[in-house]
């Protein structure tokens, strides 16, 4: 019986198909794609208004003409050629090098440090904390100097590392120094600093969260093939947890390339930055000249992000 | 290598996973721990590994006893049940891992890890990454993980039961050819019996922590030690009689005139085609089964032909003195 009724029923698909009408076919098709466009709408919407608006603003504006009390609609390279101002004619490194220089530095520095700190904070709480309940705890632990503002736990430095500081009093009445430290407070050290304070954590919670998909079965894999723990740390989670990396460290560069207020208190208004220029120029009014040095900014910015995709393929790994 | 486990024992607070059990598996000998889920056999076969700590006893491999040895240093390899492959590792470095932690040299190591893979026929895969294969090649590069350091034991977490199940009997033909080529000792979990059955040369039936027989298959089935052992293993029938409990094969009950002068009446609750065989449920009132579960009768489709029965039929049920096999308990 049942070999009689197979062969009707694998045709039936066969003699089905063409009689469904073509024309209907591509209604439904067409109707499928409206409702998709139309479920991206918003999100789309939010993006034009608030990022893709405004970033065209800055390029046009950052080729407008200026002059003390206006600014004037009409096209113009000055602002750019100000940027580069004395950059390619040799000799001494020109304002706008440097600066880029000094605010690479601290990226390096401070992308150096959030990434030790930030992988050894994570690594921990995702692996040698057994209980559930606990991880959470330590992680939100972690996310607690973010109920201030940024502006005071800066501030909240300056007692400790001062001349008259709690650092250089304690040091000083153990009689370990005899003449208090200077550089501790308003130098590249206490600049640093403040951005690993403030920044660690965009390094934990991208690590923590890719440290965690791991499965933790390849640990026991790759002791069992003898691995010791750093070479489990080196050969399996580190590859594994890299899109976290890559990610915490986007955050951390892009974070402290822009930065104006970290370099201006820590640094005590002495430090150069891209983003302490940037935000210079704005007060004195001079916008197209801001939006130059803001557009060069963001090219420099992207640049890293470029290199760093090419290290690791983030869409595929994520 | 010998395996011998002394008065094991694990505990998680106040539950005992494994309750001291004594076990000697021959070198070179295929090993099944078969019980349900939950029976103790996984935690068992993960302290031989030692990935799991042992809360009293021993366990001895070969000569010495490995105490708390990490997994490396005791001979032993594991194949694990998800296969633990490391996704970020086409698979000739998945096999090669091993190697190079033990400080191999690349072409040495890359040239034994594609000798692995040759055995196991996915050395055309080599280039893959572990999320390019299907589950049987993934198995496959697991198990030439396991094997490329030399172990003198592997050891497998229910290697098949991720597999469907045609690929199932052909991966289970294999690791047996593996097993007697290489000549090492294997030591299988698995819940199955017909696995256990058709690898090993020890079965281990495991149950609440205890071992409730460990025997080739042949003695598991044809004298299995406790109703459980019979249960678990199937194709027996577990009879309480009112002196003793008795084991009979399903296959060697009588039914109708050749039932013998003990046959007692039965109603026919269910008829199963199995194409070599026909099943028949039981429900015979004049006979404890204890655990309220029809008897079953397999007779050959031939018999059956013979002298059809239909559901709600009266039959005489019984067996030949000498089928029936008493239990322990």
């Amino acid at each position: 019986m049942s070999t009689t009724s197979e062969p009707a029923l694998t045709s039936l698909p066969e003699v089905a198909a063409p009689a469904v009408p073509a024309a209907g076919l591509r209604t439904a098709e067409r109707r499928q794609r409206r409702l998709a466009y139309l479920q991206v709408g918003p999100l789309a919407l939010v993006f034009l208004v608030f990022f893709v608006v405004p970033l065209v603003l800055t390029l046009v504006v950052s080729f407008w003409e200026y002059n003390e009390y206006e600014i004037i609609p009409s096209f113009t390279l000055q602002n750019y050629a100000d940027v580069f101002e004395g950059c390619l004619s040799g000799g001494d490194l020109c304002t706008t090098f440097r600066t880029y220089l000094s605010t690479l530095k601290f990226c390096l520095l401070g992308w150096a440090f959030t990434l030790v700190i930030g992988f050894t904070v994570a690594y921990f709480v995702a692996f040698h904390v057994r209980s559930s309940t606990m991880q959470t705890v330590l992680f939100l632990i972690c996310t607690i100097p973010f109920w201030t503002s940024n502006v005071i736990r800066m501030i909240a430095w300056m007692p400790l590392l001062g001349r008259n500081g709690l650092v250089n009093d304690g040091l000083m009445s153990l009689g370990l120094i005899r003449t208090p430290i200077e550089g501790l407070l308003y130098s590249d050290f206490s600049v640093v600093l403040a951005f690993v304070h403030l920044n660690t954590v965009f390094m934990i919670v991208p690590i923590f969260n890719s440290m965690m998909r791991i499965d933790r079965s390849l640990i026991e894999a790759a002791t069992d093939a003898g691995a010791t723990p750093w070479q489990t740390l080196w050969n399996v989670i580190v590859p594994l947890a890299k899109p976290g990396i890559a990610i915490g460290s986007i955050f951390v560069l892009t974070l402290i390339m822009g930065d104006f207020v970290t370099v201006g208190v820590m640094g005590g208004q002495q430090i150069a930055s891209v983003g302490k220029v940037i935000q210079v120029q704005m007060a004195y009014l001079q916008f197209p000249a801001a939006a130059a040095n803001a557009v060069v900014l963001l090219g420099a910015v992207l640049l890293v992000i470029v290199a760093l995709t090419r290290l690791i393929d983030l869409r595929r790994e994520l | 290598m010998d395996v011998e486990l002394a008065a094991l024992t694990k505990r998680y607070g106040h539950t005992t996973a494994v309750d001291g059990i004594d076990l000697k598996i021959r070198s070179g000998s295929y090993c099944c721990l078969l019980g349900p889920s939950g029976c103790g056999k996984s935690t068992t076969l993960r302290m031989i590994a030692g990935h799991e700590t042992v809360s009293s006893g021993d366990v001895v491999i070969g000569p010495k006893a490995v105490g708390d040895l990490p997994p490396a240093q005791r001979g032993t390899a594991m194949m694990f049940q998800s296969y633990a492959l490391f996704p970020h590792l086409n698979c000739r470095d998945n096999v090669a891992f091993g190697l190079k932690m033990r400080g191999m040299a690349k072409a040495e190591r890359h040239r034994r890890a594609d000798a692995m893979l040759a055995l196991v026929q996915m050395d055309r895969l080599a280039e893959r990454l572990p999320a390019q294969l299907s589950g049987g090649q993934q198995q496959r590069v697991a198990l030439a993980r396991a094997l490329v350091t030399g172990p003198k034991v592997l050891l497998l977490d229910e290697p098949l039961s991720a597999l469907d199940p045609f690929l199932r009997v052909r991966m289970r033909t294999e690791l047996k050819r593996i097993q007697t080529d290489l000549g090492i000792t294997f030591v299988h979990v698995t819940h199955s019996q017909e696995e256990a059955m058709a690898l090993s040369d020890l079965v281990v039936v495991m149950n609440g922590g205890r071992i409730e027989q460990a025997a080739d298959p042949r003695t598991v089935f044809e004298r299995p030690a406790t109703a459980f052992v019979a249960r678990f293993i199937g194709g027996h029938n577990v009879i309480a009689l009112p002196d003793r409990r008795i084991a009979v094969r399903a296959d060697r009950m009588l039914l109708g005139p050749e039932a013998g002068p003990e046959a007692v009446p039965a109603q026919v609750v269910a008829v199963e085609y199995q194409g070599s065989a026909v099943h028949v449920g039981l429900d015979a009132p004049g006979l404890d089964t204890d655990a309220a579960t029809p008897l079953t009768a397999i007779l050959s489709d031939h018999a059956f032909a013979r002298r059809p029965l239909a559901l709600g039929d009266t039959v005489r049920v019984g067996w030949q003195a000498d089928e029936a096999h008493r239990l322990e308990a």
